[in-house]
């Protein structure tokens, strides 16, 4: 099918372009600003150039809070898109049972992200929360305010359950979208379950799980609200991902230029990632 | 290879039938042939896809029993029922090449590399695919992708019938020329029993050896295309079978002689309907209709012309009659007069030939 | 008068759509735009309809320049392939929102339905919604739709292609009908040749992108203008074949020739292309003219009535249709006699010589 080049249609993108203007390129800008200028308040500023990007990228403040988000994102992907797959699979196809499951499912995406925040906090307190006692009852010592790995694995597993729905969702509409014949002509062919799933489910699979992942990763790796509610970036910095760091630099003690700097090489950062990683998920839909 | 009976079978998508208007199916006996080629003929909605989904074992049927031969699979899984079935959409394997799709089903069953090799290359020349088995099959146009949902049924030495449902159905029409034949090709050089579903006639007739025409959950008839084209014994089946489809007009019967709008028509019927048929009716094939100065008289309505035939609409009292005229004879054009081929002109009572 | 178009083309980034076309529709008629898929045939619809710009060139409508002018002025209605109608309307409401939308007057709007849907055998389905429809009564909804606008030129694109063989042979004897006193220019595509002979009216033929030949369907299809325009025009394919032209005589084979027809005794020696209808290559001799050809035979079908042949010809792949029953094994020797008074002869460029 060819489509339609009706150019009046840009008529109505224009509200869309007017608003993300004002609310997205103007603020960019005035970062841009800030990134290569010195002030010391009173709207003085002065020129420093790339001074604060060099000053950023060889901090090891920077280094580590990078690496820290590439670790949780990188972990909460691989826990959330082969759950959320799995638990597509196991979805009831048609029947009473599908509208249960996926409301269910969509349940942990209605909740605001500080409220999730704040109940993981207290499920997961030592003394007074479920979690926590309920894994010091078993004999761990776990108090996730005062042990990295704890702090760690809390922040993970809170992050998984709230998203790992929004994976579910997607993989279950690309599921329910692929044509019966399919998985006849499979059961004919004599395919086994693994082999369905990785040639007629997996390659079916394919667009949306692009979409998923790369929601997921843009929306992890800028993930904020969640743990500064739950740990605040501690213990010590342990949970100090990006975003946190950012705020600390910008608000906490006022370094306007290199939290911009920081700011600009953080987008640029997720821009890319996301561009390299479709382009190479469409590049094979080509061939 | 096998041979395909179904005993009694009844299929109703209800939990509980009770009138016969719950079946999808309502009684089908039937023999197939080992090697044959039979088609299954009917409009949507006819049970033809049930029938199909029964002897692939999708569907458990409510009553009755199917046997490959004489040995009862009614309960068998599709998978170990060794069958092959054709899509009305074709279905490949995206992300593999031609060759792996056509090596799957093989492989699947742990067969011996080697031998996938040979039957895949085999299979391949079979179906002018060699040139493309490295290829990935998403990049093949519709029709090669069909022939390679047909191939993974041929590579298989373990096959008791190949399936079609509607396989033509995307198919440009030149190239479904060619596939038909490839498939008639097929099927005498390999003698595989085949079923193949669809509701195009054209493809039916010259596809199978055998026409099992449906309506509503029931085999109206079956035969060979030549028998339902000279003999249909239900007005349905000389409707359905037939382009156009023969003409069905109200008759008198009395005292031996047919009347028809006041004129005497001479049939191939020697018996008479019943005296408590509700309605009766001629039916004869607008090829057996001719200008004949002998006939009785008619307006000319309409004449379409197809090239290498007319179809010309005549009207009479109140009845409409088409005939087809060949590129060679002339429509007369002052006072037309047809008859019917008395040979090929039946009495039908219900519905039903009276012979 | 009429849609026309003038030097239009269409490219869609580096590809061409259509190349430079010229073509004006006869006003008030049946058009069929004949070709295969990804002919074009969709493209010209939509350049006529106005939902796509023609990259160059004009379209004038009822002696107006309209190229610029959006769908919604331009008073067409269109037909898909796939049934588009409003899923949440009953048939009534769907058959009346084209007049709604024009602003008509609650009674006016009951008294056109009423009638549009009498018309297409609608009304007793007016209350119900379009999922409860079958696929038949769906498309002539959107039929209705499309006639209800009264609209000067409606475009149908392959509208009967998702229904049963028998509903489309019913729908394609009424749509000549329902347009006949409307006016409007109907435009119907599809990739059937018989479909565009069943309808009569005037047939442009297709091929990638370009418009072949525009004339009177039946005068097309007995002397298509070109080898190209021939193929697109034939079902089953059209035979061709190089023959020599020595003296009086045409030789296909050394052994196998005839005289050259009257009107052709005059042409210069030389090599030609024959293209012959299957129906011209028939089992028994149409006269004494007729030519005797050995064939090998690749495939037999029998439809009934007719038997198909695909033969080997001496090294060309020929099909024959023959009136008839007639079996044959594969391999057999088949007799097929040419009508050679019939045969269509081309030049170099592949024209048509006309007598």
């Amino acid at each position: 099918m060819t489509k339609t080049t009706n150019q009046k249609a840009w008529y109505f993108v224009v509200p869309v372009v007017g608003l993300v203007a004002f609310n997205a390129l103007i603020p960019l800008m005035t970062v841009v600003n800030y990134s290569v200028q010195e002030t010391f308040g009173d709207n003085v500023f002065f020129w420093e150039g790339v001074k604060w990007f060099e000053e950023v990228l060889k901090s090891e403040r920077f280094h580590a809070s990078f690496l820290r988000q590439l670790a949780f994102t990188g972990m909460i992907l691989a826990i959330e898109v082969p759950l959320g797959i799995g638990v597509a699979l196991s979805m009831p196809r048609k029947g009473p049972w599908v509208s249960v499951c996926l409301v269910l499912m969509a349940l942990p995406l209605l909740i605001p992200w500080n409220v999730v925040g704040a109940m993981w906090n207290i499920f997961a307190l030592p003394d007074i929360g479920l979690l926590g006692r309920g894994i010091n009852a078993l004999g761990i010592d776990y108090n996730f305010t005062q042990q990295p790995v704890a702090a760690w694995m809390t922040t993970v597993l809170m992050d998984v359950w709230h998203w790992t729905s929004l994976v579910v969702l997607l993989a279950y509409a690309g599921l329910c979208s692929i044509p019966d014949a399919y998985y006849q002509a499979a059961k004919i062919d004599g395919a086994s379950a693994w082999s369905v799933f990785r040639r007629i489910q997996l390659p079916k699979l394919k667009r949306v799980l692009t979409i998923a992942i790369l929601l997921r990763f843009m929306d992890s790796f800028m993930i904020y609200t969640e743990p500064f509610v739950l740990t605040g970036g501690g213990p010590g910095n342990t949970t100090t991902f990006l975003s946190i760091d950012l705020v600390k630099i910008a608000l906490g003690q006022f370094d306007l230029g290199p939290a911009a700097a920081m700011s600009l090489i953080y987008f640029l950062a997720v821009l890319l990632v996301c561009w390299i990683f479709y382009t190479l998920m469409m590049r094979n839909e080509e061939q | 290879m096998a041979k395909i009976s179904l005993e009694k079978v009844k299929h109703s998508y209800l939990a509980q039938p009770a009138e016969p208007e719950d079946y999808a199916l309502k009684q089908i006996d039937a023999e197939w042939q080992d090697g044959g080629a039979y088609a299954l003929l009917g409009p949507s909605g006819c049970g033809k896809t049930t029938l199909l989904n029964i002897i692939s074992g999708l569907l458990v049927p409510s009553l009755g029993r199917v046997l490959f031969n004489d040995t009862d699979v009614t309960k068998i899984p599709t998978t170990d029922r060794h069958i092959a079935q054709v899509f009305q959409f074709p279905v490949v394997y995206d992300t593999m090449s031609v060759f792996d799709n056509l090596a799957f089903p093989l492989r699947n069953r742990g067969i011996a590399e080697a031998k996938v090799q040979e039957r895949v290359q085999e299979i391949a020349g079979m179906l002018d695919l060699e040139h493309s088995l490295r290829r990935r099959a998403s990049g093949l146009t519709v029709d090669g992708k069909q022939k390679i949902s047909l191939g993974r049924g041929l590579v298989r030495d373990d096959v008791n019938v190949i399936m079609f449902d509607e396989p033509l159905t995307v198919i440009d029409p030149h190239l479904k020329w060619q596939l038909r034949s490839k498939l008639k090709e097929l099927h005498k050089r390999l003698g595989l029993t085949m079923i193949y579903v669809t509701h195009d006639q054209t493809e039916a007739l010259t596809f199978a050896d055998q026409v099992v025409v449906m309506y509503d959950g029931t085999v109206v008839q079956a035969g060979t295309p030549v028998e339902l084209f000279e003999h249909p014994n239900h007005t349905f089946v000389g409707h359905f079978i037939g382009s156009p489809g023969m003409n069905i007009l109200p008759c008198e019967v009395e005292n031996g002689t047919v009347r028809c709008a006041g004129h005497t028509v001479q049939t191939a019927s020697s018996g008479r309907p019943r005296a408590d048929a509700r309605k009766t009716e001629i039916g004869v094939r607008p090829e057996f209709v001719r200008f004949d100065d002998h006939g009785f008289p008619v307006e000319i309505v309409k004449v379409d012309d197809l090239g290498r035939y007319r179809i010309v609409e005549v009207r009479y009292a109140d009845q409409r009659v088409k005939m087809i005229v060949n590129e060679d004879l002339a429509i007369p054009s002052e006072t037309p007069r047809i008859s019917f081929d008395p040979a090929a002109t039946r009495i039908y009572a219900d519905g039903w030939v009276v012979n | 008068m009429g849609i026309e178009l003038r030097r239009v083309t269409k490219h869609v980034g580096s590809e061409t759509h259509i190349y430079e076309t010229d073509l004006a529709l006869e006003s008030g008629e049946f058009n069929v735009l004949l070709g295969t898929t990804l002919a074009g045939k969709t493209t010209l619809m939509r350049l006529m309809a106005g939902l796509e710009k023609p990259t160059s060139g004009e379209v004038w409508h009822n002696g107006d320049d309209v190229t610029g002018l959006a769908v919604q002025k331009r008073n067409v209605a269109m037909v898909y392939q796939a049934f588009v109608n409003y899923p949440n309307f009953t048939v009534f409401d769907n058959i009346a929102s084209p007049l709604r939308v024009a602003g008509a007057a609650s009674g006016e709007v009951r008294r056109r339905v009423e009638s549009i849907a009498e018309l297409l055998k609608l009304t007793p389905m007016l209350e119900r919604f379009p999922n409860e429809l079958s696929g038949g009564q769906q498309q002539r909804t959107a039929l209705a739709r499309a006639l209800v606008k009264d609209a000067a030129l409606v475009l149908l694109d392959e509208p009967l292609a998702n229904l049963d063989y028998k509903l489309r042979e019913e729908l394609r004897d009424e749509l000549p009908k329902l347009f006949q006193d409307t006016g409007a220019t109907v435009v119907y595509a599809t990739s059937e040749p018989l479909e565009a002979l069943m309808f009569g009216g005037y047939t442009a033929t297709l091929e990638e992108g370009r418009v072949v030949e525009y004339g009177p369907t039946v005068q097309l299809y007995r002397a298509p203008g070109s080898l190209v325009s021939a193929r697109v025009f034939s079902d089953p394919p059209i035979n061709t074949a190089q023959v020599e032209k020595r003296g009086p005589d045409f030789f296909l084979t050394e052994s196998v020739y005839w005289t050259a027809p009257a009107e052709y005794t005059a042409l210069a020696e030389g090599s030609y292309t024959i293209g012959v209808r299957p129906h011209h290559l028939t089992i028994g001799a149409k006269d004494e003219t007729s030519v005797k050809l050995c064939a090998k035979v690749l495939v037999a079908e029998i439809s009934g009535s007719e038997s198909i042949v695909h033969a080997d010809v001496d090294g060309n792949l020929w099909v024959s249709e023959s009136h008839g029953i007639h079996p044959f094994e594969v391999g057999d020797i088949a007799e097929l006699f040419l009508d050679v008074k019939r045969c269509l002869y081309f030049d170099h460029e592949g024209s048509l010589i006309k007598p």
